[in-house]
Parts: C-alpha cells; structure tokens; sequence
C-alpha cells in the first residue's frame, strides 16, 4: 500500500502552448475513443440515413418528380441527414460530461479551458468521415451515379465538414444548457428534422406557399442544392458560397455561444 | 513560520442574493488533515468550488500553496487536486483508459504513463478490473478510481467532498487508510464531511461550518473539551434517563454510583459517557449536524448548489 510514491510534487510552471496543445490532444482522444465504444449510437447514425436512402429511392422515389432519376437527386439529402445527425449527438456527450462532474473535474485541472469541448467536436468530424462513407457507399451501390471530378468531390467534402463543424457546435452549446443527456438527445431529433423542410428531399417549387418560403430560407436548401451540384456535376451557380456562409455564420455564433456557456459560473 | 497551504481570509460567495458563505475564515499547514464539517447547506461545497477554482468568490481572499484563486488559477490547479461528491471518471472507458488520461493531463513523462498509471491502479486494488469499462464498476470502486486520478499527479493538497458519503464501511475504512498515507508523504489534506466520526478519525484540526459561517475551530478534542466534562448515564426502569456529571475518574464514578445507591435508583443500564462531536456540535450550533435543511425554522437557510 505504500510503495507507491505520494510525495507532492513542486508545484509545476504555468502550462505553455505545448501543453495545451497536448492537453487537446489528450482529450481527443478520449472522446474519439469514446465513439467507439458507443457502436449502438455510430450503427444508428449509419442504418438510419441508409434504410431512409431505401425508402426513398425504392418507396416514394418513382412517385417524386425531380427531372432526374431520384438516387441522384437524394443522395445529397441523406449525405446531410447522416452528417446532421452525427453531429446531434455531440450534444448528448456533452450533457452527460456536464452531469456527471466530469467538466469539473478537468476544469479543476491545469487543463486549458474548452479542451474538453474541442475533444467531442473533433471526434464527432471523424465520426462523420466515417458514417458519411459509408452512406455513400450504399448509395454507390443502389445506383447513385455521380459526375463529379476530383475537385468538386474536394469542394463537396469541404461544404460537408463546414456544415458538420457549425451543427457540432450548435449541439455542444445544446449540451452544455440541457438539463442532462436525456434531454439533449431531444436535439437530434430537431436536427433529422430540419432538411425534410428544405430542397434536399422534393424541388421546393412543389410545396404550399407558406412551407415554400420556409423551406427556401431553410440553410439546407443551398446546402443540398450546391451538394448535388458538385456531385452530378452540374454549375453550381452561387449555392457553395451561400451555404457556406450560413454554416461559417452558424459556426461563429454558437462557437462563442459555447464558451460563454462553458465560462459560466455556476 | 511557513505559509501556510491553504488560507481564506473573509471569503464571501451569495447565490440569487442569499448568502451561502458569509466571511469564512480557514488556515491550514503542510501536513495537516483539516476536516470541514457543517450539515447540508452549511457552506462545505461551496468552500471547495471556490478552493478549486470552479466558482469565484464575491468578496474575500484565498490562496491555496500561495497562489492566489482568482488571479493564478493555472497554478492553483496544479498544486490542488479535487475529488468531489460524484465520481468523476469517464464511464465509457476503462479504469486503466481513465488513469492514463489523468496522466497524461498531469504531464506525467510520456514513458513514465503506463507506469503510473499500473501503480494507481495497483494502490487503490483495481488491477484486476484495470480492462473493464467503468460502467460495470460499483459504487465503492469508482469513488477509488475517482481517488487514484486525483492523486496521480501527487498534488500539494488534496481536497475531498464528503468523500465517504454512501461508501460501505470497507471502502470508508480504506479511505481513511489512503488520506493517512497521503499526510504520511507530506500531503495536505482539506476534507468536507458531516460525519463527526469522520472529522474525528482522521482530521488534526476540525472546523465547524454552520450557515456560511465557521463557528469552532481546533483539534476535535478541544471542541469536545468546550461543551464540558464526561457524565455517568443512566436508564432507569421507569423509562427515565438521568445524568450525573463525573470528572470521569475511577474515584469520582464509585462516588457518583455511590450516591445513586443512596437515592435507591432503580437502573437497567449504566455507562460513563465522555461528550462526543456530536454533543459539540450540538452545543456550538444550537441543532443536530445534519439537519439544518429539514428544521422548518431554519427552511430558509441557502441550499448549496452541486
């Protein structure tokens, strides 16, 4: 019982940029390894945009009228749905940090303050990479064929990860004003929601008034539009730029949000 | 003489207006075990948050290893190590995923993590279940694991948050065992309990916190000695319990029995009682330890936040 050493230590120089950087590192990896051991959660956020990707290519897709053959035009909607949905659950992760005293644990530490956040945002991009491959895989498979060259699949994936890093951060700010993990996985929910009312799955002409205008202000709506634009290879017009502009406003606003909410004192 | 590790001078911290520390005052040295004990409510946690730079104070100073809590945070997180009142390990890895995680953000040497990480885990007898999730651990084991990471990195001082509270009596035991190898290596120890037993086993110093407010602080025996001498206790058939002051010697009893002879008392059971904490506490706060949050007459006494 005693052989271990106990003795405190002097206390440390104040930590410098290197430590912090390792710190993150550190904390990264924590919540990368995390992601793998909920399989249940990652299996979901792979089966569900696939047996929607189903649906709506083999159920509702003959009846959708979208000038092309319909895989080509949703593929795009299930590439957000996936990505959106992967990033909802950060908000899960972070709730459950904030509940169970871990956050003031490593608040307490000489630990730079947020590396625990930019941990969950971090895992949830490589989350995404992977979710998001496999949902294009499977839409490979059913018949999605796409006209991109390498440079639009780059600017494809570029829009992507802007739109994971903005819905990640909107998740953490969630986490960390939820009342515990049960109550922000209510923000997925939201969030699945969100391009069903936007151009992603039906050409937004086809909808009542009302609904049009909604979906036509919806963020999604340029998102999707410049993703199947880069994707079939069709001119994208000034969908890239708008969409990421919303996801960059996006990611500003719930960034600061964030560190406000995690400085609070409570 | 040293400064000492942790001082608070005037400490003051209110939640939505009330009061919760209203000019706390407390000293500890190197080396010194100082329990902080008060029933719910009584200030104990906020003390710690403010200590560990979790909250900052309203008014007030503290400096803990002398660097002060508001203006040297960093320092004062590496010289401090906290164990609050909920294990804060991550479920979702293993107990040894966890200790290296720790060591890491310690800043243990890369090569020395694995190390120290085994000999944490070996201390505080979780080898065995090192490769298991946290989430099969029970309730005894993660409190140790909670125990093992905040002392990896060999703080100066060690605070604990009520940390026997829902323990079993072996891992309560074991508990105390750590806190006096902890002080046996030169530690600090500052701890928050309500059991005065606690305060009593393993604390040098004991400082009562009632109402935001500490209103005894010494050695446990001294605040035994200000609520009086020992007594013989009697329950008589009737039901009655009587108590007759003694100075507790042998001469002294035989005259008390003596005189309850005299008086032809008809007693069932007998014992010489010496004051325990609870009756100083009693004495010093005018009500039991623990139940300031469930008196009506005290029902507006701030409650303190987790």
């Amino acid at each position: 019982m005693s052989t271990v050493d106990l003795t405190p230590r002097p206390v440390p120089p104040p930590p410098g940029p290197l430590d912090a950087a390792r710190d993150t590192l550190a904390l990264v990896g924590r919540s990368v390894r995390r992601s793998t051991r909920q399989l249940d959660t990652l299996l979901l956020a792979v089966l569900l945009p696939v047996v929607l990707l189903l649906m709506f290519v083999y159920v509702f897709g003959g009846a959708i009228s979208t000038g092309m053959e319909y895989v080509d035009f949703v593929v795009p909607a299930i590439v957000l749905l996936t990505a959106g949905y992967g990033a909802a659950t950060t908000a899960v992760d972070v709730a459950s940090d904030m509940t169970n005293g871990i956050v003031d644990r490593f608040r307490s530490m000489p630990v730079p303050a947020g590396a625990v956040l930019t941990g969950h945002v971090v895992a949830s991009l490589a989350r995404n990479a992977v979710s998001t491959a496999l949902v294009v895989a499977v839409a490979l498979l059913v018949g999605f064929d796409p006209a991109a060259s390498a440079g639009d699949w780059l600017a494809a994936a570029g829009v992507l990860v802007v739109y994971v890093l903005a819905l990640t951060w909107v998740a953490v700010a969630i986490g960390l004003v939820a009342s515990g993990p049960e109550a922000a996985s209510g923000f997925t929910f939201v969030i699945l929601f969100l391009p069903y009312v936007s151009s992603a799955f039906v050409p937004v002409g086809t909808m009542p008034g009302v609904l049009e205008t909604v979906a036509r202000l919806n963020p999604v709506t340029p998102t999707s539009d410049a993703l199947r634009a880069l994707l079939l290879g069709m001119p994208v017009g000034s969908t890239v730029l708008v969409a990421l502009a919303w996801w960059a406003g996006v990611l500003v606003v719930a960034r600061v949000a964030s560190a406000v909410l995690f400085r609070r004192q409570r | 003489m040293e400064e000492p590790v942790i001082e608070t001078r005037g400490l003051r911290k209110a939640y939505g207006g009330r009061p919760v520390l209203d000019g706390v005052d407390l000293t500890v040295r190197r080396g010194q075990v100082l329990a902080l004990l008060g029933p719910n409510g009584a200030g104990k946690t906020t003390t710690v948050r403010i200590l560990s730079t979790l909250v900052a104070p309203d008014g007030g100073t503290a400096r803990v290893a002398g660097f002060d809590v508001r203006t040297e945070a960093a320092r004062v997180r590496a010289a401090l190590s906290l164990t609050g009142q909920y294990a804060a390990v991550d479920e979702l890895l293993t107990g040894e995923e966890n200790v290296r995680l720790a060591a890491r953000l310690a800043h243990v040497p890369r090569r020395q993590v694995r190390e120290r990480a085994a000999e944490m885990l070996a201390l505080f007898d979780l080898t065995d279940a090192a490769r298991r999730t946290v989430r099969t651990y029970s309730g005894g084991m993660r409190r140790r694991l909670d125990l093992a990471v905040s002392l990896l990195s060999r703080p100066q001082v060690l605070v604990l948050d009520e940390p026997t509270t829902g323990l079993d009596p072996r891992s309560r035991a074991a508990l105390w065992d750590v806190v006096r190898s902890v002080v046996a290596a030169g530690g600090t120890v500052l701890l928050t309990t309500q059991y005065l037993e606690e305060a009593d086993a393993l604390a040098d110093r004991v400082a009562v916190i009632d109402r935001g407010v500490v209103v005894a602080d010494g050695t446990a025996a001294e605040l035994k000695a200000a609520v009086g001498s020992a007594h013989v206790e009697l329950a008589l058939a009737d039901g009655r319990t009587e108590r007759l002051a003694t100075d507790g010697t042998v001469g002294d009893v035989r005259r008390v029995l003596g005189e309850v002879e005299r008086r032809g008392l008809d007693v069932v059971h007998w014992q010489v009682r010496t004051p325990t904490l609870d009756d100083a506490f009693l004495a010093l706060t005018g009500h039991d330890a623990g139940t300031a949050d469930r008196t009506p007459a005290l029902a507006t006494t701030a409650q303190e936040p987790r």
